[in-house]
């Protein structure tokens, strides 16, 4: 199958700050892909360039469309939440889905009162009445009900409680994701979505620093725990990443021999937010 | 599949009515409310004070230069054609007056939905909202002008005809209990008239408010705060600079010409009855009665340039709107 999003060369300048420096990647249906890196690494830059909202240099390409010149026609088939509460604050649950109903071809009216009616939303209440959380059940009711090829998601539980996020991120997998759907995800909460990523990306300074499936990172990235006496022999292995627990070293390693490993002690996959925090070492530095 | 482009128009007009209910619907409607009632408690206080003095007052300006106390019928039955239709016009203009405080206010309500229109969605960020649906910015944008220039002076003038009416049968009413027959008085006047007057200015109060809902909601797209002082101080202070150094001098045109033509047609053509006093140096009525109001003189400005310069200057400005919300990069 083709891609859902190439990039080749792609870049975004700001008046005195390069926010995307020659990106290059692909990203392949059917899949779910975290978008991680620090504050102002170019995340949400890059996610506007595919949805055509900044113009770039280089080329890109959606769903076989330019968000430059496409973007009407690109809209059809890729949605998005933004934020949390960028929904407008007059408008009535009734109202919202009325208009998407009569505005999107791809929008499934009763898939959305379905979701609405697991809810405590009434078809009257207005957005400026509702709490965070209800607003991102809305809007995520409104997002779910419209078969769109491509999903993108910046910050999309930012302030809303565990219960919520939880619950977000279930009825996204449960009610919506399938093999003919792709997510592009960016949060900070890398702990709440890495169990469901197949992909991860990570963006520093403009850059991909990393881009793998996750089956690939159990297979290349390695964490071991090493008693004291041998963490000499650990760190002569060149290891990306080193913290101290209970007198214990865990060193976190990329791409080294694994049996050489295992003799030094206790192997684990290592965290998608460990992994994270090893690879944006000095980011603020 | 079902989604045309006409039914998203409609429905994106139809999302600028619900948002601004208030303003387009509520506005006019109060307003004529509240003038009914207050010429209705003028009337009473008028009908008290003339009983305490032994005199009774009739409320048509015209009709006092006619009567001071006695039975009015007698003064109507005395008058000759030509001051009967001067009572007509006395009446017209108390529909008129009734229908003025609305269009003040629908002056107020587009100037600010324009100068609103697009800074608001991105100051709230619901725009990225929007901007998730498959709906052009020449569209939005489109529907707001459509918004701007033809739902609320409809439905202005609508509530004015209604609020006219209603107050053209007060005052006949009135003057019934001063032995006055309303059907006679009610034939005098030009109710009819002044309602396909009323409509038939619509599409002129359209082409001529262009250039101020161009300009204001070019503002509305362009500017990254306070759009309201962007959009005043530009004009005006290009106006001054204008002043200053007598540029249009070069021009052989006056400062006022300036004035008169840029500065207020980017900040007051929304304002209904703009372009009647313009129209009266553009066309010459003649007649200093109601005649100005009348269709077959008002169409005259559209055989004027500067109502088409006019256009043009608006629909590039709208133009240049579409441009600042599709590319307008809030970073």
């Amino acid at each position: 199958m083709s891609a859902i999003v190439t990039a080749r060369n792609l870049s975004k300048r700001y008046k005195n700050a390069t926010a995307l420096d020659s990106v290059n990647f692909e990203i392949q249906p059917g899949r779910i892909v975290g978008l991680i890196g620090p504050n102002g690494a170019g995340k949400t830059t890059a996610l506007k360039a595919i949805l055509g909202l900044t113009p770039f240099d280089g080329e890109l390409n959606v769903l076989g469309y330019d968000p430059r010149t496409q973007r009407d026609k690109l809209m059809e088939q890729v949605c998005f939440i933004a934020d949390v509460a960028v929904l407008p604050r007059w408008i009535r649950v009734r109202e919202a889905v009325d208009f998407v109903a009569h505005v999107h071809p791809r929008f499934d009216r009763a898939k959305c009162e379905g979701f609405l009616k697991r809810t405590k939303l009434t078809p009257d209440q207005r957005v400026r009445q509702m709490s965070k959380g209800m607003i991102v059940q809305l809007h995520l009711a409104l997002v779910m009900a419209i078969d769109a090829r491509l999903l993108v998601l910046d910050e999309p539980t930012l302030g809303l409680d565990i219960l919520y996020r939880k619950q977000f991120y279930q009825s996204l997998l449960e009610d919506y994701f399938d093999e003919n759907k792709t997510i592009i995800v960016t949060t900070h909460q890398v702990e709440e979505i890495e169990h469901i990523l197949t992909d991860l990306m990570f963006i520093r300074d403009g850059k991909i620093v990393l881009d793998t499936d996750m089956d690939a990172v159990g297979d290349r990235f390695a964490e071991v725990m090493v008693n004291a006496d041998q963490a000499a022999a650990a760190r002569a292995l060149k290891p990306i990443d080193e913290r101290q627990v209970f007198g214990k070293s865990i060193f976190l390693f990329d791409g080294a021999d694994r049996p050489t490993l295992e003799a030094l002690g206790e192997i684990r996959r290592p965290s998608v937010s460990d992994l994270f925090v090893a690879t944006m070492k000095g980011t603020y530095a | 599949m079902k989604t045309l482009a006409g039914n998203q128009l409609y429905w994106l007009v139809k999302r600028e009515f619900w948002e601004h209910r208030g303003g387009f619907l509520w506005a006019p409607l109060v307003t004529g409310g509240i003038f009914l009632l207050l010429n209705i408690m003028g009337i009473i206080a008028a009908e008290i004070i003339g009983a305490r003095h032994g005199v009774h007052i009739g409320e048509l300006a015209a009709a006092k230069q006619h009567f001071a106390g006695g039975n009015l019928q007698s003064v109507i039955s005395q008058m000759d054609a030509g001051d009967l239709s001067h009572v007509g016009m006395a009446l017209d203009m108390a529909m008129y007056s009734s229908m003025a405080l609305i269009f003040v206010v629908l002056g107020f309500v587009v100037f600010f939905y324009c100068l609103g229109a697009i800074y608001d969605e991105r100051r709230d960020r619901s725009i990225l909202f929007w901007k998730s649906l498959p709906l052009s910015d020449t569209e939005t944008v489109l529907s707001k002008v459509i918004s701007a220039t033809l739902v609320a002076p409809v439905i202005a003038t609508l509530a004015g005809i209604a609020a006219g009416i209603l107050q053209l049968l007060i005052v006949a009413l009135t003057l019934s209990f001063h032995g006055v027959h309303v059907w006679q008085l009610l034939t005098l006047a030009h109710p009819f008239r002044v309602t396909v007057n009323m409509l038939g200015h619509i599409p002129l109060y359209l082409l001529w408010a262009l250039p101020s809902v161009g300009w204001l909601m070019a503002c509305s797209a362009w500017a990254r705060t306070k759009p309201f002082l962007w959009a005043i101080a530009l004009p005006v202070a290009t106006g001054l600079l204008v002043t200053w150094f007598g540029i249009m001098g070069l021009f052989n045109l006056s400062t006022g010409w300036f004035w008169q033509n840029i500065v207020a047609r980017a900040l007051f053509s929304a304002f209904p009855g703009a372009s009647l006093i313009a129209s009266d140096d553009l066309i010459h009525t003649g007649n200093n009665n109601l005649d100005f109001m009348n269709l077959g003189n008002a169409y005259q400005l559209l055989g004027s340039v500067n109502l088409w310069v006019g256009v043009a200057a608006g629909a590039a400005l709208i133009a240049a709107a579409i441009w600042f919300r599709r590319w307008r990069d809030e970073g």
